[in-house]
């Protein structure tokens, strides 16, 4: 997202230079730098797509952060202005730590596995190997499943009575209660979700892959570095950037996460599952209290925008090291 | 020799990590063709049976042809709006010079972080105000525009050479006469890659359809699936029979259009 800024500037620069270059990047007159009918065109173009997220998007952004400032139960007219009281009862929610605890470690599993599955694969795939396209696809495939199926299949094959444990009962184990035991659901959910992403990080490592220029692990096998030294040495450092990109994507779907703690565990056992985004569910539409629920919605948008910082200033470095 | 043990080690690794990735879909479609009684026993990712007989049961059970209309008039309504709305402002963004455009810019990918839970209440109380709950409006009109789909395009048109629109301009040709003639069709495969984006996405989507419909009447087919898995959770032949129904129309989408919608990932992946 950030590279996307450099750019109005390099086209600008291939067009011809505007007469006011002359008079250098001072002047400010609106009037003399831009094309009215340019302008226009700009506006009718713009307008409908603004229009949409302004209402549908923005509007609700700084409107919800009235409403963290409130108490509201979703209907009643009035909205009593409350203060910081909802942002002071969410520190001492013991539900919030237990919330944050939980989608630390989910999105600390996700990150790892999925740069380590979708890693691996991608340098499996890496090769003029037969069925390299099917492979990819069938990687791929829960990729474009709903959250809701794909929660609803993991859950009962999980179940007690489910495939799973009527499998590991066949050979004689005795399977555990795989969703009633809080870190099993964890790591079920954890599960769940690297192997939903799994197509996603696949293909990007491929592409990434791909632009890695031969020579240089060309060299590396005459000076007799083996393969391994070659991945360790040459490959992971030089998709830094990439990786970068996969555990970014990591953090923002498992600090946005829904649809499959909804399906897959209700965020239960016990809020043994509990992510930030069902944390807010409960509490709004369960519980009726929407300032408190905003509240939650926006300390996790904090968070958010805290690591997505991180990624502009670190990737734009990993970007450059590339070259 | 040795060249030849690893590409069969290569092929080894990546067939079981097939088979563990395909596993559930077997199980869904092997419990969907099984009487209730097997499906608490077998432990076959095969089908060992073929009681097709449960789909019907299944569709009689819930409204899913119902769901399924609401879901594909929702999915075309977005597909839609995405492809003209999208393509209009990435177009303005790329190409036309105008006032506070980079702000307006980073504004839209500023918005892109913010989580879909924080705009979800304050989205629903507008939505309801309108008296939009429970109608295609409610469903549609909210997600007409996006800002991925700005972007994918806008990265896009930035790299169809500016010297192919200064020839249409020096021909006569008015910037919008350029962007539809000349950007539009030099554009199809971005927007094919964004149509199946946006389907997929519009298809699976969950929780703005789960909270602006209330009825039966109105609700998608993921929607539908959560509740129908609510009533029959007990009976999982019947469950799995509309899990399959409920997924097969976007793995349909994704093998037909399997080679743009990879491209499409690498081309977004790369360029953010």
């Amino acid at each position: 997202m950030p590279s996307a800024e450099p750019r109005p500037a390099a086209t600008a620069a291939t067009r011809p230079a505007p007469v006011t270059r002359a008079r250098g990047r001072a002047p400010r007159l609106r009037g003399d730098r831009y094309d009215r009918s340019e302008v226009l065109t700009a506006a009718l173009f713009v307008l409908p797509a603004v229009t949409v997220l302004g209402i549908f998007v923005l509007y609700p952004i700084l409107s919800a952060a009235r409403t963290s400032l409130t108490s509201w139960n979703g209907y009643s007219p009035t909205k009593e202005f409350v203060g910081l009281a909802n942002y002071t009862a969410l520190l001492h929610d013991p539900a919030l730590w237990n919330s944050l605890g939980v989608t630390v470690l989910y999105a600390a599993g996700v990150s790892v596995l999925g740069v380590v599955s979708g890693l691996a694969v991608a340098l499996l795939l890496d090769s003029p190997i037969r069925a390299r396209g099917l492979y990819r696809g069938v990687y791929f495939l829960p990729a474009v499943t709903s959250s809701v199926a794909a929660a609803i299949v993991w859950r009962y094959l999980f179940d007690p009575a489910g495939w799973v444990n009527t499998a590991l009962g066949s050979v004689g184990v005795d399977g555990p209660d795989w969703l009633g035991n809080r870190w099993l659901a964890l790591t079920l959910l954890t599960g769940l979700t690297v192997w939903k992403n799994l197509g996603f990080n696949v293909v990007l490592y491929l592409t990434g892959l791909q632009a890695l220029p031969t020579s240089v692990f060309e060299a590396a096998q005459l000076d007799g570095a083996n393969l391994w030294q070659r991945i360790r040495r040459i490959t992971v450092p030089l998709l830094r950037p990439i990786t970068f990109f996969v555990v970014i994507q990591a953090l923002i779907t498992t600090f946005q996460a829904f649809d499959l703690v909804y399906v897959l565990t209700g965020g239960g056992p016990r809020g043994g599952t509990e992510v930030l985004g069902m944390f807010m569910y409960r509490e709004a539409f369960r519980l009726g209290d929407f300032g408190y629920g905003t509240a939650i919605a926006f300390a996790t948008l904090f968070l958010v925008l805290a690591v997505s910082l991180v990624q502009w200033r670190v990737s734009g470095s990993g970007r450059s090291s590339l070259r | 020799m040795n060249r030849r043990a690893a590409t069969f080690g290569r092929h080894a690794v990546l067939l079981v990590g097939a088979v563990a990735v395909v596993v559930p879909f077997l199980w869904m479609f092997t419990t969907s063709l099984q009487t209730r009684a097997e499906t608490y026993t077998s432990t076959s990712v095969l089908p060992t049976s073929w009681h097709w007989e449960n789909y019907a049961h299944a569709w009689a059970a819930a409204p899913f042809g119902r769901y399924y209309l609401n879901s594909v008039v929702m999915a075309l309504g977005i597909v839609a709006g995405h492809l003209v709305l999208d393509a209009l402002a990435a177009y303005a963004f790329a190409r036309l010079r105008f006032p506070l455009r980079d702000q307006l810019f980073v504004v839209l990918l500023a918005m892109l972080l913010v989580p879909t839970f924080v705009t979800v209440i304050p989205a629903y109380s507008l939505v309801a105000g309108f008296g939009w709950i429970d109608t295609y409006a409610g469903l549609i009109v909210p997600r007409l525009a996006d800002v991925f789909g700005i972007i994918l395009l806008r990265q896009y048109f930035a790299g169809i050479p500016q010297e192919l629109d200064d020839a249409a301009r020096i021909d006569g040709c008015s910037r919008a006469g350029t962007f539809f003639r000349i950007m539009v069709p030099l554009s199809m495969p971005a927007f094919a890659t964004l149509a199946i984006f946006s389907f997929l996405f519009a298809w699976n989507d969950f929780l703005w359809p789960l909270l602006v419909t209330n009825s039966d009447e109105m609700r998608t087919v993921q929607i539908g699936l959560a509740s129908f898995e609510g009533r029959y959770g007990t009976t999982w032949n019947y469950l799995m029979a509309g899990t399959v129904m409920a997924t097969v129309p976007a793995i349909a989408v994704f093998m037909v259009f399997q080679r743009l919608l990879v491209r499409g990932i690498a081309m977004t992946g790369l360029k953010d």
